[in-house]
């Protein structure tokens, strides 16, 4: 069990209190970049998905994720414990709801389900039935996130690989970098490989043609209310999962603030050297990506080092969406694969590269011998949880919604696009006030 | 071709466990991982060739 400070549990519950804010936030962001015709299905859907993954994990996720400590399954593999998955009660039962370790824990992973759920709207938005949104939403919050929140923050294996085959403090990520970014990205892409492209996002010659998003105030004011909700992410996030000293929160959240910071402006730059002037959505991607990025090792870089692993996620994030656009024919008006997913390895793999575990970053009780472990293996650990991400979860994602989409049919009708997802699906437009003329579906 | 990226994919991991599981000396540990992600790369590559560049607005 992870030793908590005495004063955790208030530090904690503040922090909670503001994720959802990133939920309104990536709510507004996802709907400030589709069309209007669009907008009040990504909106609705937003809520929905809330409202799924919340009750998906109540039903399942909490009894197959379950805390650092509590009984699971494990294999007995070369004379070492290998924790797969979580042995709790369905439905929360057995949880101490008086301010317990594993009531805050059930409330953190209550939002931080969601948010992860709702990364694949932006990706997938225009064309992805509200029926399907929800069941995808199910699956993942239910089933795949616990399974693999269990393995990183569950003392699952993937945590263990510090204490059973010595590879630094096992595989770290304090505010979720691959636990909520990129599992919530790899689901994107496998949402889009199953969906296709937008009706007229291609040309008969296959080149991309630009769909603005609708809304770029939208855009901008998500991102700020996102930066509210990461900073309690990424300190709720540490406290409970990392067992960091809660002395570290102002350093944790400078550290996001700088990391997104940065990368908004490298991708304010690289767009204006590329197109000539710098481009709001993409800054917007730009300084997701920085929140994104910094969150696995928040807690454990200095200052310094959180503006470079920002920078870096500010030039990549626009070269990855722009490549995925234009080379690979991934059509993602959101960003989300390049942003959490790519954005979200980056963080893994900047834990090894930069994180720095001195005696007194986590939190050791009096009476405990205080070990500094060896770091040497971070890197070796952190590689390993990558290669889970793109081995094991990717392609779990992708059969699971694989079979749904045979199920359910994840797309849209040709009608329902023309029409807009509103009109069709919710039978009511965001702006109904307003006449929309488009010509995007004229032969080019 | 796209399950023989899934199955490449998939392979890659299994070869990252099995270099922590079967060896102890950290720079043929980090090797065979190194190896593994390698795998699964061209993995990747295979399935997002697999998806074919949309042509006329539906992939």
């Amino acid at each position: 069990m992870i030793p908590f400070a005495p004063d955790f549990g208030a530090a904690a519950l503040v922090s909670i209190f503001l994720i959802p804010f990133a939920l309104a936030g990536m709510a507004l962001l996802n709907t400030g970049l589709v069309r209007s015709r669009n907008a009040a299905h990504v909106m609705m859907s937003s809520l929905c998905v809330i409202g799924i993954a919340a009750v998906a994990y109540f039903v399942c996720g909490f009894a197959w994720q379950g805390v650092t400590g509590a009984p699971g399954y494990a294999l007995r593999i070369g004379g070492k414990s290998w924790d797969w998955i979580a042995d709790q009660p369905l439905f929360w039962r057995g949880i101490d709801w008086n301010g317990s370790p594993a009531s805050i824990v059930a409330l953190m992973q209550t939002l931080s389900v969601a948010l992860a759920a709702m990364i694949a709207l932006g990706a997938a938005a225009e064309r992805w039935r509200l029926g399907a949104v929800c069941a995808s939403s199910a699956v993942l919050a239910g089933l795949i996130y616990p399974v693999f929140a269990h393995w990183v923050w569950g003392g699952g294996w993937l945590a263990a690989l510090g204490v059973n085959y010595g590879l630094g403090h096992g595989f770290v990520d304090a505010g979720g970098s691959a636990t909520i970014q990129a599992v919530g990205g790899l689901s994107a892409l496998a949402v889009v490989w199953l969906l296709g492209s937008r009706r007229g996002k291609y040309t008969p010659d296959g080149l991309p043609t630009a769909i603005p998003g609708h809304n770029a105030v939208f855009v901008l004011f998500g991102c700020l209310l996102l930066w509210i909700g990461w900073l309690g992410l990424n300190s709720a996030g540490a406290l409970l999962f990392s067992g960091v000293d809660p002395r570290r929160l102002p350093l944790i959240a400078v550290n996001t603030t700088l990391s997104a910071g940065a990368a908004a402006l490298a991708t304010a730059v690289v767009t204006h050297i590329r197109f000539g002037k710098p481009d709001a959505s993409l800054s917007a991607n730009g300084w997701v990506a920085g929140l994104a990025a910094g969150s696995g090792a928040c807690a454990f870089v200095p200052p310094a080092a959180a503006i470079l692993i920002g920078l870096v996620a500010g030039i990549v994030a626009p070269l990855a969406i722009e490549n995925l656009e234009l080379r690979l024919g991934i059509d993602d008006p959101g960003g989300a694969i390049s942003v959490h997913a790519i954005g979200g390895l980056w963080g893994v793999i900047a834990v090894g590269m930069f994180g720095r575990f001195p005696v007194g970053v986590f939190y050791t009780p009096a009476a405990a011998t205080v070990t500094e472990v060896s770091s040497s293996g971070q890197w070796l650990a952190q590689l390993i949880g990558v290669a889970t991400l793109l081995g094991c979860i990717l392609p779990a994602l992708y059969g699971a919604n694989w079979l749904l989409n045979r199920w359910l049919l994840y797309r849209s009708t040709p009608d329902g696009e023309r029409q807009g997802l509103d009109l069709y699906e919710l039978g009511a437009g965001a702006y109904p006030e307003f006449m929309t003329h488009t010509d995007e579906f004229l032969q080019r | 071709m796209k399950i023989a990226g899934w199955l490449l994919s998939v392979a890659g991991w299994l070869l990252v466990l099995l270099a922590v599981i079967l060896l102890r000396a950290e720079a043929p540990r980090g090797a065979f991982v190194l190896a593994g992600l390698g795998v699964q790369v061209l993995g990747l590559a295979l399935v997002f060739r697999a998806h074919p560049a949309p042509r006329g607005g539906r992939s």
